[in-house]
């Protein structure tokens, strides 16, 4: 209980942030993929956008730890880069045209 | 507001407690556990991976009826399920010849050789260490082709490490990056740090980082002991060999809080049983007792972001050598036998303050700070030697990105202050150096196949003035599991000459330093870059992974503190090097699996070192110009309760190696040009009866091969004639050791 009030707390803050700009904002985007090549491809498609200051894949977890300064770029321009790259994310869905361009191995289930 | 969020936590609660879980367990054919296979519920985004036994577990609702269960290699399987049952599902190979090369079942292995990171960094973990029971980390590079463990003097027994054919004082030995075998304490400091109380320890050849100083010329290494925030609450070790040598460690571990933990370890180790297998009439070990204990803190705080590190510890050491006959108390300065005592105590206290920005993980700061006391009384015959070293080390590092995480850099201040005390017989030769310096070093990964470390450092120092240290990495990954490396680098220091050649005041030679001009014992600093090239391939043969490695590094030194055993055999030169000095080292590594748990490593490895002595060019005395290496590792299957085998065997050829110069002496107390060439066997057995208890046994130099004429002159040990200091292999011939760890999780 006491977890999940302060698991919405930070919710609430989080929204307070975004109001803000912050200039380091956290956000956690699902992102398909399977393996190590995906992995690289993700995050190299994440850090061509400017203003991305971290970005980490998770393969476990299907999702991408973004930290960015949002005065600079904002989580949909991370979103559009990462599904041209053929990465399905929550918000942005791959074409069809890049998906197929993915290495064999890394062609996840799209669902 | 307030209801509405009251509201919603009564839903999460509500649904949190309404969801039931799935678990179950991931097998392949041969029904062991698949780890990291993915399994999801159908048309969600619900899902998890297999745990390292297979198992997995996952929120479970009666709308999911699909489970889909998937590992690369394997047929993708959908099962469906009514109920939150207990599911067992075995995968089966996908057909297809491509799978051959997949390997499913790979080991992780002890001995790591990174391929992220820019420098040439293999990394050696517990179970690494555990492959040589005993007892210090002078002690544990014994299966490790990368490191050549020496046996530096017939009285001490005392063994010395070389990396690229140059001894320890040329690497940077340092505890959790702060520096702590220098100085004083190269001789015996690795002999100070229990084999036990490390958690691993990484090697990293040609210019280490600049982040830890500028005095690393040939690599470095660094170890890191156990955490208190990880470590088990209670383990003990018991050793004891052939030779009466004994070992006691015991390692207590507590939660104080939930941000602080502490450890106490304390080793005591003690050889009393006087060994002359050679007939010499001198002991062919020290008889010595040593007792170490330390404390170690740590804090961490995961929500502010603070991590800290307090260490204190104490050592005392006492070794005795020489003729069998000898007591100290009354034949100490005396002709009746010749001895030695070797006396020494170390007080240290270090931190480390951490702190790591909460919303910008990539950003942190960190002081770290310590402060070392280091006095060793000796005596050699009738040679004296104390040396007192008291040491304070501060460095600051601020770490963070340039834009992004691919570009990340650390910059910061470091300073050193070292009084020493040191008396050759009655030459005082103490003296104080500091120094402050700054440095900054930037890493660029490019996340796919290229990184870069460059750094640089100035450093202002009372002895070696004001030098910048550039030192540079690259990385490069061409083809697949291919990693190409490059670096070079400067080093420069200030030569501790009698710390570091201690050896030779177990002989009749005269010390004589030929310079008057310089700041250190009349000599100018030490001075040397090294550039090296190395490439790794990882293939399969036969579904088995395998690994070529092949090195390249080379050494020039623009000055050195020559040590010169080639004018005379009664005489040590020390002088400034005129002319050139150079060591270049070639190694060549083939790993391979042979099956499951069974891994081969050989190496072969060739040194060209040579340097310009007064009498002419040389090569370096004491040094293998080829070299042979292989270590076989077998492992059973971890059994019920953590039953297990172990195996370990390790052979080292040695080629012939160039001996100082005693053609001058008689007939009877000359060793030759060069050693014969030798091998040596090493072999141990580890039974492990339950996760917390196992035994083992294990023989050094199984083959018996000794170095009969170890010293020169015994029967005449204050005659001119007499040196100890020739010794190229084992004094002390077969030896087998028993020993027991037990923990408590």
């Amino acid at each position: 209980m006491v977890l999940l009030v302060t698991f919405f707390g930070m919710a609430v803050q989080a929204q307070d942030k975004e109001v803000k700009k912050s200039k380091n904002a956290t956000y956690e985007v699902a992102v398909n993929g399977n393996c190590d090549m995906c992995k690289k491809r993700i995050e190299k498609a994440a850090f061509s956008v400017k203003g991305v200051k971290s970005a980490e894949w998770s393969a476990d977890h299907q999702d991408l730890h973004l930290i960015l300064d949002e005065n600079k770029c904002s989580v949909d321009d991370v979103c559009k880069a990462v599904a041209k790259a053929g990465h399905d994310t929550e918000k942005v869905k791959a074409t069809e045209e890049d998906y197929n361009k993915l290495h064999t191995c890394c062609m996840y289930e799209r669902l | 507001m307030r209801y509405i969020l009251f509201f919603m936590i009564m839903i999460g609660a509500y649904t949190a407690q309404a969801q039931d879980k799935l678990s179950g367990k991931v097998l392949d054919e041969n029904k062991q556990p698949l780890p990291g296979a993915s399994v999801y519920w159908l048309n969600t985004t619900i899902g998890a991976s297999s745990q390292t036994d297979g198992t997995f577990e996952l929120p479970y609702e009666p709308d999911y009826k699909k489970l889909v269960i998937s590992f690369i290699g394997y047929t993708t399987d959908t099962i469906a399920v009514d109920s939150p049952k207990f599911i067992t599902h075995s995968l089966k190979l996908s057909g297809g010849d491509k799978l051959d090369n997949v390997v499913i079942d790979k080991t992780r292995r002890s001995l790591k050789r990174s391929n992220a990171e820019a420098a040439n960094v293999v990394n050696m973990g517990s179970a690494e260490l555990l492959k040589a029971a005993c007892c210090n980390i002078a002690e544990s590079f014994e299966t490790n082709p990368s490191i050549d463990v020496n046996f530096s003097d017939a009285l001490t027994g005392n063994r010395q490490i070389k990396m690229l054919g140059l001894t320890s004082p040329y690497l940077l030995i340092s505890e959790e990056n702060i520096p702590s075998v220098r100085g004083a304490s190269q001789a015996y400091g690795l002999s100070f740090i229990p084999g036990t109380w490390v958690e691993s320890i990484q090697i990293t050849k040609g210019a280490g980082p600049v982040i830890n100083g500028y005095e690393s010329i040939s690599g470095q290494i660094n170890y890191e002991l156990l955490k208190p925030a990880t470590d088990i609450p209670f383990f003990l070790n018991a050793y004891g060999s052939q030779g009466g040598r004994f070992e006691l460690n015991t390692h207590f571990n507590k939660k104080v809080s939930d941000r602080w933990s502490t450890s106490l370890f304390v080793h005591g180790n003690t050889r009393v049983s006087k060994n002359d297998m050679n007939d010499d009439g001198f002991l062919d070990n020290p008889l010595a007792k040593q007792i170490n204990v330390m404390n170690r803190w740590q804090y961490n705080n995961p929500e502010t972001g603070w991590v800290s590190f307090i260490n204190l510890r104490y050592m005392r050491d006492e070794k005795q050598t020489g003729e069998i006959d000898f007591d100290p108390d009354t034949d100490k300065f005396t002709t009746n036998h010749w001895g030695s005592e070797i006396n020494t105590d170390k007080l240290d206290v270090s931190t480390k303050l951490g702190y790591v920005f909460p919303d910008m993980p990539y950003q942190s700061i960190g002081l770290q700070t310590a402060f070392n006391w280091h006095n060793q009384d000796s005596y050699f015959g009738f040679n004296q030697y104390d040396i007192d070293q008291k040491s304070f080390y501060s460095n600051l590092i601020f770490s963070s990105i340039i834009s992004n995480t691919l570009n990340k850099f650390s910059t910061g201040l470091n300073f050193t202050y070292d009084n020493y005390g040191e008396f050759v017989n009655t030459i005082d030769y103490s003296r104080i150096d500091n120094s402050v310096g700054a440095f900054f070093e930037y890493t660029y990964d490019n996340t796919r196949n290229f990184s870069l470390v460059a750094g640089g450092r100035v450093d202002a120092h009372n002895r070696l003035g004001v030098f910048l240290t550039p030192r540079m990495h690259l990385k490069y990954n061409p083809w697949e599991k291919a990693t190409v490396r490059a670096s070079f680098g400067r080093g420069k220091r200030a030569a501790n000459i009698f710390a570091e050649n201690q050896a030779l005041f177990g002989s009749s030679r005269v010390m004589s330093i030929l310079n008057s001009g310089g700041k250190i014992y009349g000599l100018d600093p030490e001075i040397a870059w090294n550039y090296g090239a190395s490439f790794v391939q990882g293939f399969s043969l036969f579904n088995r992974n395998a690994e070529f490695v092949l090195d390249f590094y080379r050494t020039d030194f623009q000055n050195q503190a020559v040590v010169d055993l080639f004018a005379s055999p009664q005489q040590v030169l020390f002088y400034n090097l005129d002319g050139k000095s150079y060591a270049n080292s070639l190694q060549v590594e083939l790993n391979y699996e042979i099956t499951r748990h069974f891994n081969v490593r050989t190496a072969y490895k060739y040194y060209d070192i040579k340097t310009d002595y007064l009498s002419g060019t040389e090569d370096k005395p004491l040094q293998a110009k080829h070299r042979f290496f292989a270590n076989l590792a077998y492992e059973t299957h971890i059994g019920e309760g953590g039953k297990q085998w172990k195996f370990d065997f390790t052979y080292n050829w040695m080629g012939k190696q160039r001996l100082p110069y005693t053609g001058s002496n008689p007939a009877e107390y000359q060793m030759g040009d060069y050693s014969p060439s030798f091998s040596l066997m090493n072999a141990q057995v580890t039974r492990t009866f339950s996760s917390v208890f196992e035994v083992y046994v294990g023989g050094e130099n199984i083959g018996n091969y000794r170095q009969n004429k170890a010293i020169i002159g015994a029967d005449d040990p204050f005659g001119q004639y007499f040196d100890t200091s020739i010794v190229y292999a084992p004094v002390f011939g077969q030896m087998y050791y028993a020993g027991l760890r037990f923990k408590i999780k």
